[in-house]
């Protein structure tokens, strides 16, 4: 396999980035809504009957979760669809290959946007519950560092799963199967020792649980240096399949 | 030096072998046309020099250096108007020869006032800042020609440059490689159109069903045939292969 050259993925990252704030940075403030929804409905409307989780408020126990799921959600969406539509339908892989910019710096720079992509959507809901006073430690701005490592993860499973599936109607099944289950079950809503021993453990195998571990730490002041070590483990294991996957398919 | 040199070039797709073992050379300077019918195998041969998918067997070299080995040094030399439109549907004219430049590393500062001169190299200045969906198809052919022009290419490939396009777009395409032609640079293209080919191409190679039928200059192939236009030389070249049977 060869590796990527990190200037030409930059700018293959940094085409992304000129799309986004063309078209779409306008709407930025509209990915709030859902994970507010969420937040809210959950946290005020299920979080009346409930006293306490974990020790604190329900509200404040969901808020960092939703961090994390806003970040799973947003490097999914880009690198399944995003990547996908830029692969078929637009060709902008073609046209970038004919360039001095090869496969491993494309899938690079795919993974990379899709990292800022959960960075920024994570760093936006960090914001949001802040201001609405559900953080109680300023340790929570260390979370935006691991949005990214976690936001690498959730790029490299879904460019893979766009790299395998022959046509667009398939990440229904991405999203029914992997990023939903992950969303209930990996410790957002309620802790995963709840769960099922056999749940509990496939729980533990996800990118999602390690993130909320995070995410959850920081808002209460800790330092889950553990979960952090297993982010960058899993990024490292996981990088060979989106390169392997993409070789496979495009170079023919 | 040869620009390119091709040796025994095989190229499979699975298990159906697309390019049979074709040998060229292309000199520096020299305009060299890819002629033949649908599914000969033009793109593909195109294609591989543009590092985009590696030979199946066979050594070819760019500009001095191996395909397989250097892609990303030969494609930084060469300018490349693919046969299907990829520009990217997300931006203006002018901000697509920015953001491909880019990927050459050029900054914008340096890329800007040059997309502006090839826009109006291609006849599309007045549409710099429309978006590509809102241009016709021979429009979207020619910002594609400029595209391929924006980091200065030794060697220029052109894959079906002015199908789709009206007689003046035509027209305005072929000037435009011969003053490319002039610059010295270097032109490799297909073509259906025979006139486009015997008044752009100093040589061709018209290839049929992966091989490469004859090669030489398109006053040679007239002559060899006993044809006046290069159209008659190519049916006759062509027509004659196909009449000798089903795949020998
Ligand atoms: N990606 C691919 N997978 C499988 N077969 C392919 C692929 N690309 C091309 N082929 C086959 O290889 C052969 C040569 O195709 P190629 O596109 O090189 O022809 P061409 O000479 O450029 O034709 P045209 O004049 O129609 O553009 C054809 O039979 C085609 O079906
Ligand atoms: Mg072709």
């Amino acid at each position: 396999m060869r590796l990527f050259n990190p200037k030409r993925a930059f700018r293959v990252w940094q085409r992304h980035l000129k799309v986004y704030t063309k078209l779409y940075l306008s709407s930025l403030t509209l990915n709030v809504v859902e994970p507010v929804l969420y937040l809210t409905a959950m946290g005020l409307g299920l979080g009346a009957y409930l006293t306490e989780m974990d020790g604190m408020p329900y509200i404040n126990f969901i808020a960092p979760g939703i961090i994390a799921y806003s970040a799973m959600f947003a490097a999914s969406g880009e690198c399944t669809y995003g990547t996908y539509v830029r692969m078929t339908y637009q060709k902008t892989f073609d046209a970038m290959l004919a360039t001095p910019v090869n496969l491993e710096d494309l899938v690079t720079g795919e993974i990379l946007w899709g990292a800022t992509k959960s960075t920024i959507y994570g760093t936006i809901i960090i914001i949001t519950i802040s201001v609405m006073g559900l953080v109680a430690s300023p340790l929570i701005v260390f979370a935006i560092p691991a949005l990214l490592v976690a936001g690498i993860i959730f790029a490299e499973m879904a460019v893979f799963y766009a790299a395998v599936v022959p046509g667009i109607d398939y990440f229904n099944y991405y999203f029914t199967l992997v990023v939903t289950p992950m969303f209930l079950f990996s410790g957002v809503f309620f802790p995963i020792e709840g769960l099922h021993p056999v749940a509990e453990t496939i729980a533990y195998f996800t990118p999602l649980y390690h993130l909320v571990n995070i995410t959850r730490g920081l808002a209460s002041g800790a330092l889950p240096w553990g979960d952090m070590l297993w982010l960058l483990v899993c990024v490292v294991v996981l990088a060979p399949l989106p390169f392997y996957a993409m070789r496979k398919r495009m170079i023919k | 030096m040869d620009t390119v040199e091709a040796k025994n070039l095989v190229k499979d797709y699975g298990d159906f072998r697309a390019v049979k073992g074709v040998d060229f050379t292309i000199r520096s300077g020299e305009a060299f046309g890819f002629l033949g019918p649908n599914g000969a195998g033009k793109t593909t041969v195109m294609s591989i020099l543009y590092c985009m998918m590696p030979p199946t067997a066979g050594d070819v070299t760019v500009l001095g250096m191996d395909v397989v080995k250097r892609p990303s040094a030969i494609k930084a030399l060469e300018g490349v108007m693919p046969q299907d439109d990829n520009l990217d549907p997300d931006l203006s004219a002018l901000e697509n020869l920015i953001v491909y430049a880019r990927y050459f590393h050029i900054p914008p500062r340096l890329s800007r006032p040059r997309a502006q001169e090839l826009l109006r190299f291609v006849e599309l200045n007045d549409w710099a800042d429309t978006n590509i969906t809102k241009l016709s198809g021979g429009m979207r052919r020619r910002l594609i020609l400029a595209r391929a022009l924006i980091n200065d290419p030794e060697l220029i490939i052109l894959d079906e440059p002015t199908t789709g396009m009206d007689p003046h777009g035509r027209r305005a395409v072929w000037d435009n490689m011969e003053n490319l032609k002039a610059e010295g640079r270097t032109l490799i293209l297909t073509t259906h159109y025979m006139e486009e080919a015997d008044r752009i191409c100093d040589r061709v190679a018209i290839m049929d069903r992966g091989k490469i039928v004859c090669m030489g200059t398109p006053e040679g192939l007239k002559d060899s045939t006993g044809t006046r236009n290069l159209e008659d030389a190519y049916l006759k070249l062509t027509g004659r292969r196909l009449d000798e049977g089903h795949d020998a």
